[in-house]
Formats: C-alpha cells, sequence, structure tokens
C-alpha cells in the first residue's frame, strides 16, 4: 500500500513540484516556536475567507440581482430554500467575522511590529487585501437592497460625488445611471461574486508566498533566520509549521467555530451590528431612513467622515470629510517607515509606543461607536477629538518611537 | 502584555453598547414564546382576519404553518380566505394602488416586521391608537405619530383617549380607555401579545429549527475541542 503510494507521489513529482511544495511551505517551512494568541487570526482569515465563497456559491444560485426581485430573493433564500437560513447566516455572519479576525490579525501586526523590514511587502500586499475586502463588504452589503444597504450606498457613492471636478462623472460612472438603480445593483453584484473575490483570491496567494519568503515574525519581534544551526541550516528557534503549527490551528479553528456557530445558531443579528434592523425594511427610494448607520466594521471611518464641520483651507467641509476617511485607512501603508523604534515588538517597545497604541485602539473603539450614533454637537467634538488622537498615532510615530525608552532584545526567543 | 490582552478580549466581547428606543415612549415588554404553538395558531388566525386584508406577508407561504401545528386542511379552513392554494404565498387581498389611495401608502409586507421593528415596539404599537380629530384616519398612536393606519382593532380594545399630565418634569403622555371594546385590557393585550409572538414567528419561521441545531452543532463544536487540544498537547511535548 505504502509503496503504491510512494510511487504514485513520484510519478506526480516528475510531472509537479507536489513534494518539494509540501516541504517548501508545510513541513519544513520554520516559524518561531513562541507564537501566541495574536498568531492564529491569519489561518482563521483563511478559513472565514473560504467559508464565505463556499456560502456565497450557494446564495448566488437563488439570489436575484434585480431590484425588484433582490429583497424578496433573500427572503425566499431564509425560507424557501433547504438549510437556506443557515448558509445565507453562515455568509453575513461571516462577513462580520471576517472583519473581526483581519482587524486582530492587523493589530497583532502593530504589536509585534511585524510590518517592519523585511516585511514591509507584505504589509502592503495585506492592505492592499484589507481594500479589496471592504469593497467587498461594501458591495455585498447593497445586494439584500434592504433600506440600509441602499442608503448606506447612497452615503459611499455620494463621496467620490464630492471629489472636485470628475466627482459627478465619476459617480455616474461607477453606478451606470443618475441614481442609485437597479444599474448600479447589477454591476455591484457583478464585483461582488467575481471581480473582487478573484482579486483577493489572487492577494491572498501572494500574501503567503511573499510571508514564506521573508518567514514569519513572532511576539519577540526577532529574526530566527539570524540564529541558524550550523550543521542543518535550521533556525534553531524554529518549528516546522506541520504538524506543530497546523494542529495548534486546529485548536485555534474549533474555538473560532464555537464562537462562530454561536452567533449564526443564537444571535444572527448579533443585537443589530451583524444585521441592521433597518435593513429588513425593503429599500425605499423616496423615504430617506431618520438615522443611517453603516454596519460596524465601518463605523469609525464614517465617524471620521461626519468629524469635519466646517471648510477651511478653501475645500469643503465634506470633501475633508472624505480625504480623512480615505487617509485613516490609506494611512496604515506608511507604518513601515513612520516606526523608527530600534526594536519591532511591544514586549521591548518603551513606555510612549505602549500608550500611543493604547491610545489608538480606544479612538478606534469610540470613533466606532459613535459612528452608530447619530450626530449630536456632543458627539461630533468627541468625534473630533478622536480623529485627532487616531491620526496622531502615526503621524507622530516617527518622533515617540525614535526618543522611546526600549529595553535591548535577546539574542533568542524567549520560552 | 498580558493585561492589554485581556483587556482588549473584554472590549471585544462587549455588546457594542446598549440600543434605546427611538420615540420617547418607553416600551412595553412583548410576552414572545415562539415554542408556545397554541399561542402561535391564535396570533395566526388573528393575523389573516385582521392584518392580511391591508398588509400582505408575501414572503411567507400558507403551508409552513405546519410547522407550528396546523395540517393542510386546517390552513385552508382557517388561514386561506381568498382561495389560494395552500402552498401560495401570503398575498394581501388588497391592491398596492387601492392602499395608495386609501391609505396615501402601500401598507408595508409584514412578513419580516417584527424583525425591523421589534416585537417590543409592535406589542406597544398595536395597545397604543387614540382618537385624534386632527388626522386623516380620526386614530393617532403614542409611539408612531399620525401613523397612516386607522385603529383596525378598536372593536376588540375599544377606544381610547390621549392623557397629558404636566409637571415639572416636562409633558407626560398617557392614554385611557373612553369607550371599552369587546375585550378587557387583560384580554386585549393577550389578544396583542399572541399576534406580536406570531409576526416573530412570521420573520424568522426557522427560528426554533435554528437553535435545536445550534446546541447540537455545539456539542459536537466541544467534543472536537477535547480531541484537537488533546492532540495538539501530544504534538507539542517535544517542543516544551
Amino acid at each position: 500500500m505504502s509503496n503504491l503510494f510512494n510511487s504514485m507521489i513520484a510519478w506526480i513529482d516528475k510531472r509537479f513540484p507536489l513534494t518539494s511544495n509540501w516541504k517548501a511551505h508545510l513541513s519544513e517551512y520554520y516559524a518561531p516556536k513562541n507564537f501566541n494568541f495574536w498568531y492564529f487570526f491569519g489561518s482563521l482569515a483563511l478559513l472565514v475567507l473560504v467559508n464565505q465563497l463556499l456560502t456565497g456559491i450557494f446564495l448566488t444560485m437563488n439570489y436575484k440581482p434585480d431590484a425588484s426581485q433582490a429583497f424578496a430573493s433573500v427572503e425566499y433564500i431564509m425560507r424557501d430554500v433547504d438549510y437556506g437560513w443557515l448558509i445565507r447566516y453562515m455568509h453575513s455572519t461571516g462577513a462580520s467575522m471576517f472583519f473581526v479576525v483581519v482587524y486582530l490579525h492587523m493589530f497583532r501586526g502593530m504589536m509585534y511590529g511585524s510590518y517592519r523590514k523585511p516585511r514591509e511587502l507584505l504589509w502592503l500586499i495585506g492592505m492592499v487585501i484589507f481594500f479589496v475586502l471592504m469593497s467587498l463588504a461594501f458591495t455585498g452589503y447593497i445586494l439584500p437592497w434592504g433600506q440600509m444597504s441602499y442608503w448606506g450606498a447612497q452615503v459611499i457613492v455620494s463621496m467620490f460625488g464630492a471629489i472636485p471636478s470628475i466627482g459627478e462623472i465619476l459617480q455616474q460612472w461607477l453606478l451606470g445611471d443618475f441614481t442609485l438603480s437597479d444599474a448600479a445593483l447589477n454591476r455591484f453584484f457583478a464585483y461582488h461574486v467575481v471581480t473582487l473575490p478573484l482579486v483577493l483570491l489572487v492577494l491572498v496567494f501572494v500574501h503567503i508566498l511573499a510571508l514564506h519568503e521573508t518567514g514569519s515574525n513572532n511576539p519577540d519581534g526577532i529574526e530566527i533566520k539570524e540564529n541558524k544551526n550550523p550543521a542543518t541550516g535550521i533556525p534553531v528557534d524554529g518549528i516546522p509549521f506541520h504538524p506543530y503549527y497546523t494542529v495548534k490551528d486546529i485548536v485555534g479553528v474549533v474555538v473560532f467555530l464555537i464562537v462562530f456557530c454561536g452567533i449564526i445558531f443564537f444571535a444572527p443579528e448579533m443585537g443589530g451590528y451583524f444585521l441592521e434592523y433597518n435593513n429588513f425594511i425593503p429599500a425605499n427610494t423616496l423615504q430617506t431612513p431618520d438615522h443611517i448607520a453603516p454596519v460596524w466594521y465601518f463605523t469609525p471611518y464614517y465617524s471620521m467622515l461626519r468629524a469635519v464641520t466646517v471648510n477651511f483651507l478653501g475645500v469643503d467641509a465634506k470633501l475633508w470629510g472624505v480625504i480623512l476617511m480615505a487617509g485613516s485607512v490609506v494611512i496604515f501603508c506608511f507604518l513601515p517607515w513612520l516606526d523608527r523604534s530600534p526594536v519591532k515588538s511591544i514586549r521591548y517597545k518603551g513606555p510612549y509606543f505602549k500608550v500611543a497604541l493604547a491610545l489608538f485602539v480606544v479612538s478606534f473603539f469610540v470613533l466606532g461607536w459613535l459612528g452608530t450614533k447619530s450626530p449630536t454637537p456632543l458627539y461630533t467634538l468627541l468625534a473630533q477629538i478622536f480623529t485627532v488622537i487616531y491620526f496622531a498615532f502615526f503621524i507622530l510615530m516617527p518622533w515617540y518611537s525614535k526618543i522611546d525608552k526600549t529595553k535591548p532584545e535577546p539574542k533568542r526567543l524567549k520560552e | 502584555m498580558k493585561k492589554i490582552t485581556i483587556a482588549l478580549l473584554i472590549l471585544c466581547l462587549t455588546p457594542f453598547g446598549v440600543s434605546a428606543g427611538e420615540s420617547g415612549m418607553p416600551l412595553d415588554r412583548a410576552p414572545v414564546d415562539i415554542t408556545d404553538n397554541a399561542s402561535l395558531k391564535r396570533g395566526a388566525e388573528s393575523f389573516v382576519n385582521y392584518c392580511l386584508t391591508c398588509h400582505g406577508a408575501s414572503y411567507m407561504r400558507y403551508n409552513r404553518h405546519r410547522d407550528i401545528g396546523f395540517t393542510n386542511e386546517e390552513i385552508l379552513n382557517k388561514l386561506v380566505f381568498t382561495g389560494q392554494k395552500v402552498g401560495d404565498l401570503m398575498q394581501s387581498a388588497m391592491r398596492k394602488k387601492e392602499g395608495e389611495e386609501w391609505f396615501g401608502v402601500v401598507p408595508p409586507d409584514l412578513s419580516v416586521i417584527a424583525r425591523a421593528r421589534g416585537a417590543d415596539w409592535l406589542y406597544t404599537y398595536l395597545r397604543a391608537f387614540y382618537r385624534d380629530d386632527a388626522t386623516h384616519t380620526g386614530w393617532n398612536n403614542l409611539v408612531f405619530d399620525r401613523v397612516a393606519m386607522p385603529h383596525v382593532l378598536y372593536q376588540l380594545q375599544g377606544e381610547q383617549k390621549l392623557i397629558v399630565k404636566v409637571s415639572d418634569k416636562g409633558e407626560q403622555k398617557g392614554l385611557a380607555i373612553a369607550k371599552p371594546g369587546q375585550l378587557s385590557a387583560a384580554e386585549y393585550d393577550k389578544f396583542v401579545g399572541d399576534l406580536v409572538n406570531y409576526l416573530v414567528y412570521l420573520g424568522e419561521p426557522h427560528a426554533n429549527a435554528r437553535k435545536e441545531l445550534g446546541i447540537e452543532v455545539m456539542i459536537f463544536l466541544l467534543g472536537m475541542l477535547v480531541l484537537s487540544y488533546a492532540l495538539k498537547k501530544e504534538y507539542w511535548k517535544d517542543i516544551h
């Protein structure tokens, strides 16, 4: 039996680099042995991606991208398709959980300096993945054609209209119409099920290739490749990804699935945060809801969009909002060059960085919370203050990371 | 470091704030129990008698009601009045254009209204109509000001009138029965309770099946957790 298996593998290996790839990316890919809790989220993001692709295929079989039928077809899936409710909740919960794991994945990178040399490109590819993910979430959220789908999209599309001179034409080009209508629904459906998933898959593949070129960072932020066993050439603090991290990730997957299935089966609306209540009202182009709020994962940026209330430097307040909102996401791309600290990991960084990161996290949460609320003068003021803190984290980083009191990095990983 | 991790975990797990009622009026708690088939059946019959004339529930099929204990025959006798078949969707008897002419708006489809409005809102709303000569229909509502719908259930509840108390805390609005109806206050509350319970069921007919399957999935995953953790321990013995 094993002889047959071996000869089969040999047959394949002559025609396809199976064993060499298995070794390069799994059984002889050496990862630092001190991965902690925060290192589950990369593989979990991959799991959610697969979940979205598979459930998405089944949803596509019954969904109708037609402004007059979309809402009803979603309810048809929920009621008349066998286990349609399960597939739909897996997809809607998966969308939110995608952002949960990706935010935690990014935060891990920020804590342990995973964006620093030599992983700048890895970080940038990740950022492009994040942009694509946001586009996927946006185009997907339109599809049920509920009130929030429609008016949320209206807000986002009008942002393009705020761009001077080309704005209006750009907006019409995006929508394929003068207003948000069936034409837009059709093209957003095409982006959501074909274009963006394809781009995302390629980018994820490239992200993993880049990771396996540099090797993984770790909670100590030191390079295990700098300390190799001279006889074998294997990093002394590295362990093969397979079987060690595959079996460890399975535990992470099961814990994640317990949370994930807990939401799907017992709280699929998640208190109106994963499925907004207003989105159970079919889109009505004549009736603007009193209160438009995006899904939770976009609320921090939405707060920043609304934070600017006055025109200054000759630029319109709305355009400033759009600039800030775009800037708040794009600014992550500059992290590798903003961080001037001699050490990578928060474990050896000084108090300035720790305080700055804590303030950043607080501002992200406060902005997120504010984004779910109707603006009041107090809320707008809070949004303005925390927007400043959010940006200060990045803009002041070259300064505070340089003068910070760091601890010396160890030569080897701590046990 | 540990502290940051724990603090963040707590932040992630906290429900993102508590939602407040949108109108100033505090909402009464609806007695919802979608496992109570007797209540759902009463609610279903009230729904087809009082609501379905103007409102559709057009994502729901009549024969889905077998899930709450009706037989096909009972469904045809008790729920279907418009000559439809048992597998048909619960369409409204009224045409959209008529609705718009009579009420100014097309009465909304009620299939998922409980998911949009919430059970407590519906429960309070259906009990908060009062006489108001200033409106088009002669009715107004405490939780939905100048609502287009007249008080369809007034024969059951009777007519309420608005009572405004002015104190140093500001205006407080309340309702009192001016003309009693066929039902007592407690009976009417129960009637509306059943109806709202049915609307919650109508919003997600698979909710019970979902929770039942969820328990099985959770038991399976907990078993998987034990096994996968044991597997991890076994492999990692030689690392630590």
